[in-house]
């Protein structure tokens, strides 16, 4: 029984296993790194990639892909910086961005569902919009004065002494306890995987295709601008040219979390690990100290490749075992 | 006139026209060429000039897409190979005596590795395109890093450095040298479809991978070739922009680029799922973007938003490809037509 | 049988372009009835099957379920309406756990979440009753497709069915599964469901079928007992006798004594795993060698061996003597073999390019992509292939997707004759085409036999086996049974061989 848990969450379980050897590689070769606040500050980091990560988990398991997404985060730091300038209220300028992302989404995903254009091509000129209009608002950064974006900014939830989390930390875990529940526990987190598995299928079984493929899209723009609406805690301001390949980490954080690009596979648990090794990848380049900053880029790669060969290996040799089988009949 | 519509290359042309039109309205002087230091001068001569990268690269994506397939690690590629050249010619890196050649030699070098890495993922490996050449993209510019050792290469004192500036920069006969670059290459990859099977095989490979295997078509080894090309041309384009800018600027250089190639090949009136293609097209569609861009630092907007318009393009060329969305648009006028072709058919095969 | 129509299906017409797939067609089912439904390729089974489950509209005709009159609009509409199917290819999702399979789209909850205990519960008592124990929590793509295939079949009766249409569930299965589920579908009779059973497997239609209804051609043959029904009879009836313009014998039959016809190719105890168990084989030069068989009874395999498509496990082949080593499709093009796959839309046509380009691939590809084979050289071929085989295209430029069925087939046959084969392997070159071309293409191939080439030809249809075939080879369950030659062949040889010539 143990056995075959492990078997069932062994991807998820190699991405954990990864993460903790790297912690622990850390802490052994660099004082100082074996401290719980260098995890924490892992976390505050990287909040707004663990969710748009997430949205972009929803979107690879349904077995498309979104590429819009890091110029959503930067359009809506933006549009933000924009309407506080202005003296928006900040909860209606919140709610108006999430809008925005979503129904940006919805229109994606009707796009690539009922006319048929590729995910890549529909996304990328959801990417190219979404940038120009951050240029249309302005060419120069524009930083966040209002004051309730600053003390959430600036908020610290003191956990122990000398250990804290921001209030971002907190809207990001939430964030994965309630998809992964969502994809686990309910009838529109299984579609999502039916569809990645075998559309064809699904819909012979009669569900709902062209719905969960468009909410996918709607749920990914959702996150995408929570994840902005987060980072514009983290900057404090907005700037067109914030957050370009944001896309590629999310994409890498949920390969590298074990979800299968050709869809149908993946867990937003597993994703949120993934940019977690990102991070600790990038923490260790930082106490190395010698090291360029771009070796993270190029170990996170090597990760990525491995992984993706890792999958396709595992794939062929299942469909050889099958065939195998099917002669000895 | 059908037959002139039906050209793959007719609606390319037509925005090319369209946007030259209005440039000519709207935009003073945008015709004026004018001879200083005995070259040509003039926004068309800068549009001729500063296409160059994206119509190779538009080149070789023409032909990975041809396949079904897509390459978006073009622009980590043109780092890769701006660092080498540039490094190599600032004797950062060996110490020959020839740099300029060896520079080439080592850039173009490490583009084709580039294409068999990606060739390798795709063909061999069976990875999908866009998540296999995602790998060097993303690796791709951290290697042009560390090839500079993380700092913007600048080549001004190097002894070779005006030769190596030439390339990109260089005017010929009057006309930039860059310019000759693209239309050698154009001339030799079109002489490779027209005068081989390479075209029919790709059409063919394009249009049905199992028949075109099984009518004995090595399937694997021509996604390899087109990945290689399409890894030369990066490192081609690679080598213009950085003699451009006598440097190497390994976090902007080709930034985005390999969006604008695919941008290219879709104007041309390539399909992206492979099939059907033409080279030229995809150049023209290269230069309709950089006619854009032109037009937009003509007209003073600030040039950031050339992006919106670009999204709009892509959206309004998907849309027009899908046969769904012309079917609810024109659905009425379809209907007489494939009605009308039905007849004919029936016609053809009654005689 | 004293049973109700419980399903009724009365001038079923259905035409796809260019074929008629069904025409005139009636269909009873009875309550507590499992009825076999059979035909040879294109008989229209599957069409039949697919207007009733909402997949195709049909045309004209009536559906009646229980006395009252339906019209499926999409299969989830026919499984509201108590249709329930079981289809060849497993649908279901392998990235999803044994339970999951069965229950999606019906979830039970508990407190707004999925209850995956009742589910994996439940599906543990309705396997059970199928006799099958496995972990259901494991995903589907850890079991075999008969595994996989009694999962979707599970799921097929645990909706409220009137009716199940297995449509070919048993081709992945083995003899004490095939019990199995032969089981089950005598248990879901009992409780007055109604079954229908498409197979091409004989034995299973006499194991398990009240009654037999047989279509050939799109049209129905007729409806039978099963009991009353002799197999040989059943063959003859799929099998069919043909029209008159088909009927006369064509086939080279002079010269047959008078010398040793040379063995081009010779299969040396081949096998390859998962597709055909070991066999020798000689194909011989100027003579149209037949593979005999039902679908699925290793013909097709045979041929994609040969060419290279499939990989020889073990054994060895020879060409002309000389051992070869056929790894992929292009060595044994260039070794001068030639193979129009039985897929046509799928495996042969290259639907956006042109007829030119279309004839011309394979020759390209045999001559190496360099020695490009010039435009006005590539017009001539074409024109003259066009011409020879009677292609009716407005011109050489036409995309072949445009071109009707028929006219494809010969397409495709211009390719392969370009290359000036030494073997011409035909699978199903005439499916789906119009009798005029049909007799056409027969011609064409006994026509080929007659100067050197070696000709192997695979159909489903036997009298074009007996018109065309000088020899004749007699596959079944993936496996040859033997060779007939010259007199030998007969209708009732070949059936009697398929249906297990030991017995009688």
């Amino acid at each position: 029984m143990i056995i075959s848990m492990l078997k069932k969450n062994f991807s998820i379980i190699v991405t954990i296993l990864l993460f903790v050897v790297l912690f622990i590689a850390g802490a052994a070769t660099y004082k100082g790194f074996l401290n719980a606040q260098v995890f924490l500050n892992l976390l505050i980091d990287n909040a707004y990639l663990i969710i748009v990560a997430i949205g972009m988990t929803f979107v690879l398991i349904s077995g498309g892909i979104d590429i819009s997404v890091g110029s959503v985060v930067a359009f809506v730091c933006m549009f933000s910086a924009h309407l506080l300038q202005k003296g928006w209220n900040p909860v209606a300028v919140m709610l108006l961005s999430l809008t925005v992302g979503t129904f940006g989404g919805f229109i994606m995903g009707y796009m690539i569902h009922c006319y048929e254009v590729q995910p890549f091509i529909a996304t990328l000129a959801g990417q190219f919009l979404y940038r120009g209009i951050c240029y249309v608002i302005s060419t120069e950064s524009i930083s966040i004065t209002n004051p309730t974006y600053s003390f959430i900014a600036n908020y610290q939830i003191r956990l122990a002494p000398k250990m804290y989390i921001s209030i971002s930390v907190v809207i990001a875990l939430l964030m994965v306890a309630v998809t992964a529940i969502v994809l686990k526990y309910t009838k529109f987190g299984r579609n999502v995987y039916a569809i990645g598995g075998n559309e064809h299928s699904a819909g012979l079984m009669g569900l709902p295709v062209a719905h969960v493929k468009i909410s996918v899209y709607a749920l990914s723009g959702f996150c995408a601008a929570l994840g902005g609406i987060v980072f514009s805690f983290y900057t404090l301001s907005g700037y067109g040219l914030q957050n370009i390949g944001l896309e590629m980490d999310a994409i890498a954080s949920a390969v590298i979390g074990g979800t299968l690009l050709t869809g149908g596979v993946g867990t937003v648990i597993g994703s949120m690990f993934g940019v977690l090794i990102q991070g600790i990848i990038q923490t260790i380049i930082i106490f190395q100290g010698n090291l360029s900053s771009w070796w993270t880029k190029v170990a996170v790669a090597a990760l990525l490749c491995l992984f993706v060969v890792l999958q396709r290996v595992i794939e062929t040799k299942g469909q050889s075992v099958k065939q195998q089988k099917k002669a000895a009949v | 006139m059908s037959r002139l519509t039906k050209s793959r290359l007719f609606w390319p042309i037509i925005a090319l026209v369209v946007l030259l039109l209005f440039n000519a309205v709207f935009t003073k002087n945008f015709f004026s060429i004018q001879i200083i230091d005995n070259h040509l001068y003039g926004n068309i001569i800068d549009i001729l000039k500063n296409v160059a990268p994206l119509a190779l690269l538009a080149i070789g994506m023409t032909l990975v897409i041809a396949t079904g397939g897509i390459d978006i690690s073009v622009g980590s590629v043109v780092a890769i190979s701006g660092a080498i050249a540039c490094s190599i010619i600032d004797g950062r890196i060996g110490s020959f005596n020839n740099t300029l050649l060896f520079a080439l030699i080592f850039a173009l070098l490490s583009g084709i590795i580039c294409g068999i890495w990606n060739g390798i993922l795709v063909a061999k490996i069976k990875i999908q395109p866009v998540v296999a050449t995602l790998i060097l993209m993303t690796a791709g510019r951290g290697i042009a890093q560390l090839i500079t050792k993380g700092k913007i290469v600048t080549i001004n004192s190097a002894s070779m450095v005006n030769e190596y500036y030439f390339i990109g920069a260089g005017y010929l006969l009057g006309l930039p040298f860059a310019l000759f670059i693209v239309l050698i290459v154009l001339l030799i990859v079109l002489a490779f479809i027209k005068r081989t099977a390479f075209g029919l095989f790709l059409e063919s490979l394009g249009t049905n991978n199992r028949s075109s295997h099984l009518a004995g078509i090595q399937v694997d080894k021509l996604k390899l070739i087109t990945y290689i090309i399409s890894g030369f041309m990066a490192a081609l384009a690679g080598i213009l922009i950085s003699s451009n800018i006598k440097g190497a600027d390994c976090n902007n250089a080709g930034l985005f680029i390999e969006l604008d190639a695919i941008l290219a090949v879709a104007i041309g009136g390539n399909s992206l799922n492979g099939g059907r293609f033409s080279v030229g097209s995809s150049v023209i569609g290269a230069l309709v973007i950089q006619c854009l861009t032109t037009t937009v630092y003509a007209l003073g907007v600030p040039p950031q938003t050339i992006s919106l318009v670009k999204a709009i393009v892509i959206i309004t060329i998907c849309l027009f490809q899908s046969n769904k969305f012309r079917e609810a648009i024109f659905g009425r006028f379809n209907y007489f037509k494939k009605s009308k072709d039905l007849l004919v058919k029936k016609g053809a095969q009654i005689s | 049988m004293t049973a109700k129509p419980l399903l009724t299906m009365r001038k079923i017409y259905k035409v796809f372009p260019g074929v008629k797939a069904l025409s005139d067609v009636d269909f009873t089912l009875r309550s507590g009835e499992i009825h076999a439904l059979l035909g040879e390729n294109g008989a229209g089974k599957s069409t039949l099957i697919k207007v009733l489950t909402g997949v195709e509209k049909l045309d004209s005709g009536q559906i009646e379920l229980s006395g009252e009159e339906i019209r499926t609009k999409s299969p989830k509409h026919a499984q509201e309406l108590g249709i329930s199917t079981v289809y060849q290819e497993v649908n279901l999702c392998a990235n999803l756990s044994v339970a999951e399979n069965i229950f999606i789209g019906r979830e039970p909850k508990k407190n707004g979440m999925i209850d995956w205990k009742t589910i994996n519960s439940r599906t543990k008592k309705l396997l059970n009753k199928l006799n099958i124990d496995i972990d259901v929590t494991q995903t589907l793509s850890h079991y075999s497709v008969a595994v996989q295939q009694m999962v979707a079949i599970a799921r097929a009766i645990d909706v409220e069915a009137k009716v199940l249409i297995l449509d070919e569930p048993t081709s992945s299965l083995d003899a004490t599964e095939c019990e199995k589920l032969f089981n089950v579908m005598n248990q879901l009779k009992s409780e007055g469901m109604g079954i229908v059973f498409v197979t091409h497997f004989l034995d299973q239609v006499y194991a398990v079928s009240d009654r037999i209804t047989i279509l050939r051609n799109g049209e129905l043959v007729g409806e039978f007992l099963a009991a009353e029904l002799p197999k040989l009879e059943l063959i003859s009836k799929m099998i069919g006798k043909g029209y008159d313009v088909l009927s006369e014998t064509i086939k080279n039959t002079d010269n047959d004594q008078d010398i040793e016809k040379q063995v081009y190719l010779r299969a040396d105890k081949v096998l390859s795993i998962g597709n055909i168990k070991e066999f020798t084989l000689d194909v011989k030069k100027s003579e149209v060698l037949g593979l005999a068989g039902l679908l699925g009874s290793g013909r097709s395999e045979t041929a994609r061996v040969i060419f290279g498509a499939d990989k020889v496990s073990s054994g060895t082949l020879y060409i002309k003597g000389e051992k070869v080593n056929l790894g992929k499709p292009l060595d044994a093009i260039k070794k001068g073999i030639a193979y129009c796959p039985e897929d046509r839309k799928t495996d042969a046509i290259l639907g956006n390019l042109s007829i030119r380009e279309n004839i011309i691939v394979a020759l390209q590809s045999k001559e190496g992509m360099f020695k490009f084979i010039g435009r006005k050289k590539q017009e001539e071929i074409a024109d003259y292939y066009i011409k020879l085989l009677q292609i009716k295209t407005p011109n050489r430029e036409q995309l072949i997707k445009n071109l009707s069925g028929g006219n494809q087939q010969k397409v495709i046959l211009a390719r392969w004759l370009a290359t000036h084969p030494e073997l011409l392997i035909l699978d199903e070159p005439t499916r789906g085409i119009d009798i005029g071309t049909k007799a056409e293409i027969q011609q064409l191939v006994v026509e080929l036999a007659h100067g050197e080439m070696a000709v192997i030809f695979i159909s489903s249809e036997m009298d074009e086996m007996l018109r065309c075939c000088t020899r004749m080879a007699v596959f079944s369950e993936k496996q040859k049974l033997g060779e007939l030659e010259g007199d030998e062949i007969s209708e009732q040889k070949i059936m009697k061989m398929i249906a297990g010539g030991n017995e009688r």
